[in-house]
């Protein structure tokens, strides 16, 4: 009996012992089964390199993700310097195969891998890529640009040349600018002030910079004739500007004596602040001529109703396209565009001036022509292909990337 | 005090002090005009130092994570050009910080102008005007006529006298048709201003009047 007790025993224990022998070291393809379970699709084919033709300051990554595996979460971009520190860049979607780090710095040696993320943890991680940033001097999305800008200012240049020589420029009448010289004539008889204002806008703005040059000619005028002028302005660098020129207007005609800088105010860097300033000085000192050249908002109409019914004469000029229709409809002159650029030229007739404008209107004209061959060869394109490559070519000279 | 019923009688008030214009100019008008320009003269004063002068020149100089720039120095001695016309003596010194906005200011436009008024406009005009249907083709004439006779109207180095001014007549004409369109646009927007004034009037600040004189409302 003891025996067979014994016997069942020790039967037991190899069972015993045969099971947890089981659990430890189970088959060999179970165990492949589980990891395949765990693992997580992480980036490959990772490619870090400097972002071409920019200033520098940016590494362009590009990765694919493996094709089999648990999805992960998101993505996150690792990058680590020469002097060891490592950094979190970025996290992006599931997806991404692309990022742009715009926070390198240029000569900087990095190391930059793409981790996967899956409940918040590091589970995959991609091959390094190394990187280092740098500059570049040309950026050629923007060279057919470059081109036809230097043939525009060699045209320029050679009509600046021949004016200077002597040679008399043509430029054709513009309504508004031959009545500069009456209106300012008409309110010296009438004995009042003349009102000149240069828009809204800052001296960075060209606008702004061809109402200044034409302040100046109407500052002399204003100077020879002895009536004041009066040049409220929206901006302390303009008033600046405006105290200057009018100075020298003043003193290009001999009478540096009539010169008030006092007549050339700052009013308030608010649009509508100035415009109801304006109006005040409007009504109040009731001036017989009113310019208003310059870069104006919605403004416009208020200031040029104002002059009207105080009973100025009113010549205008901007280039804002939402803007010259008030003109259009309340002042007595409106110059449209690119004649308020012209103007400074015509008014003082100076080679310089004239060159430029004869110079961009060579380069009106190449314009023009590159329109009308462009159209014709995308027309016919559309029946003979070879001139669709004409007018594609056409295209691809004047795009900007 | 109720501050809301202030406010809008504020707003009513100098509301009515600026539609005053429209009868004649009067104390009312000159009252709240002044206030206007002087009020947004001292804003933007502030304005300029909060949003300009400090992030743009001060932090820049003196970084938050400590240290010295000393580049920005030199905008600084620009700035203080300026300051130097209160001095007659020293007021020529202002023109070197006034060439540097200009000359800045019109390098930097130049090419942004050219390539958003020139380039790209050249480039949307080169298109097909013999596909697609009758009204794509009509809009694409139009389009290319408009553009090609406005520039010729804006050729100053010939006369506006035989087949050059009847081009530029057309297309002063559609550029003023343009101009009409826009007009009655903008006019639309304007008046949607005048209603939400009107409506301030009517609506806010009317009906505080008879709970003011304590006959409910």
């Amino acid at each position: 009996m003891k025996n067979l007790s014994a016997f069942l025993i020790i039967l037991l224990l190899i069972s015993a012992g045969a099971a947890l022998a089981d659990n430890a070291d189970p088959p060999e393809s179970v165990v492949t089964e589980a990891v395949e379970e765990l693992e997580v699709r992480r980036a490959i084919d990772l490619e870090a390199s400097d972002t071409p033709e920019d200033e520098g300051g940016s590494v362009s990554l590009t990765w694919l993700m493996e094709t089999e595996g648990v999805t992960p979460d998101s993505l996150g971009v690792m990058r680590s310097d020469p002097f060891g520190g490592e950094e979190h860049i970025t996290t992006l979607p599931v997806g991404t195969v692309m990022y742009r780090d715009q926070s390198a710095n240029n000569g900087t040696e990095y190391n930059y891998w793409v981790v996967s993320y899956l409940g918040g943890t590091i589970e995959a991680c991609s091959d390094r890529a190394v990187a280092i940033s740098s500059a570049q001097w040309i950026y050629r999305g923007r060279i057919g640009m470059l081109i036809i800008l230097f043939l525009i200012m060699a045209v320029i240049i050679y009509y600046i040349e021949i004016g200077k020589r002597g040679k008399e420029l043509f430029i054709r009448e513009i309504a508004g600018l031959t009545a500069v010289d009456d209106a300012v004539g008409r309110a010296t008889e009438m004995g009042k002030p003349v009102l000149f204002i240069p828009g809204i806008m800052d001296m960075d703005n060209i606008q702004t910079i061809a109402s200044i040059v034409i302040l100046g000619r109407v500052a002399r005028k204003t100077a020879e004739y002895g009536s004041p002028l009066l040049v409220p302005t929206c901006r302390s660098v303009v008033m600046s500007v405006a105290q200057e020129i009018v100075k020298e207007g003043y003193l290009q005609a001999g009478r540096s004596d009539a010169y008030n800088k006092e007549n050339i105010q700052y009013l308030t860097d608010d649009q509508f602040g100035y415009a109801a300033g304006v109006d005040g000085i409007m009504v109040r000192e009731k001036p017989a001529a009113i310019f208003l050249l310059g870069c104006f908002y919605a403004e416009s109409l208020i200031l040029a109703e104002t002059g009207r019914s105080v009973g100025a004469i009113q010549i205008a000029g901007t280039a804002m396209p939402s803007q010259i229709p008030f003109f259009v409809a309340a002042c007595d002159y409106t110059l449209i565009g690119e004649e308020l650029f012209a103007a400074s030229a015509y008014l003082s007739r100076e080679p310089k001036l004239l060159g430029s404008l004869k110079g961009q209107d060579a380069g009106k004209l190449f314009f023009l022509i590159l329109i009308i061959v462009g159209v014709i060869a995308a027309s016919i394109g559309d029946f003979w292909s070879p001139m669709k490559s004409v007018a594609e070519f056409l295209r691809n000279l004047v795009t900007v990337n | 005090m109720n501050w809301e019923i202030l406010g809008i009688w504020l707003g009513a008030g100098l509301t009515l002090c600026l539609y005053s214009f429209l009868y004649r100019d009067n104390p009312f008008y000159k009252f709240a005009e002044h206030l206007f320009v002087g009020m947004s003269a001292a804003y933007w004063v502030i304005y300029s130092i909060e949003n300009v002068l400090i992030p743009n020149w001060w932090q820049q100089m003196f970084p938050a994570g400590g240290g010295f720039n000393w580049v920005w120095i030199f905008p600084g001695i620009f700035a203080l050009f300026m300051l130097a016309r209160i001095i007659p003596k020293t007021a020529g010194l202002s023109r070197m910080a006034l060439g540097m906005i200009i000359g800045t200011g019109a390098g930097l436009n130049m090419v942004s102008f050219f390539q958003t008024n020139a380039m790209a406009q050249v480039k949307g005009t080169i298109i097909s005007v013999s596909s697609g249907g009758v009204w794509i083709i009509f809009s694409n004439i139009l389009l290319v006529v408009g553009v090609v006779t406005g520039l010729v109207y804006f050729f100053f180095s010939k006369a506006h006298t035989g087949i050059v001014g009847k081009t530029a007549n057309v297309g002063i004409t559609i550029l003023m048709i343009a101009f009409g369109a826009s007009f009655g646009y903008t006019i639309m927007a304007r008046i949607s201003l005048l209603i939400g004034r009107c409506q301030f009037l009517l609506e806010d600040w009317l009906p505080t009047i008879p709970r003011l004189l304590g006959l409910g409302g």
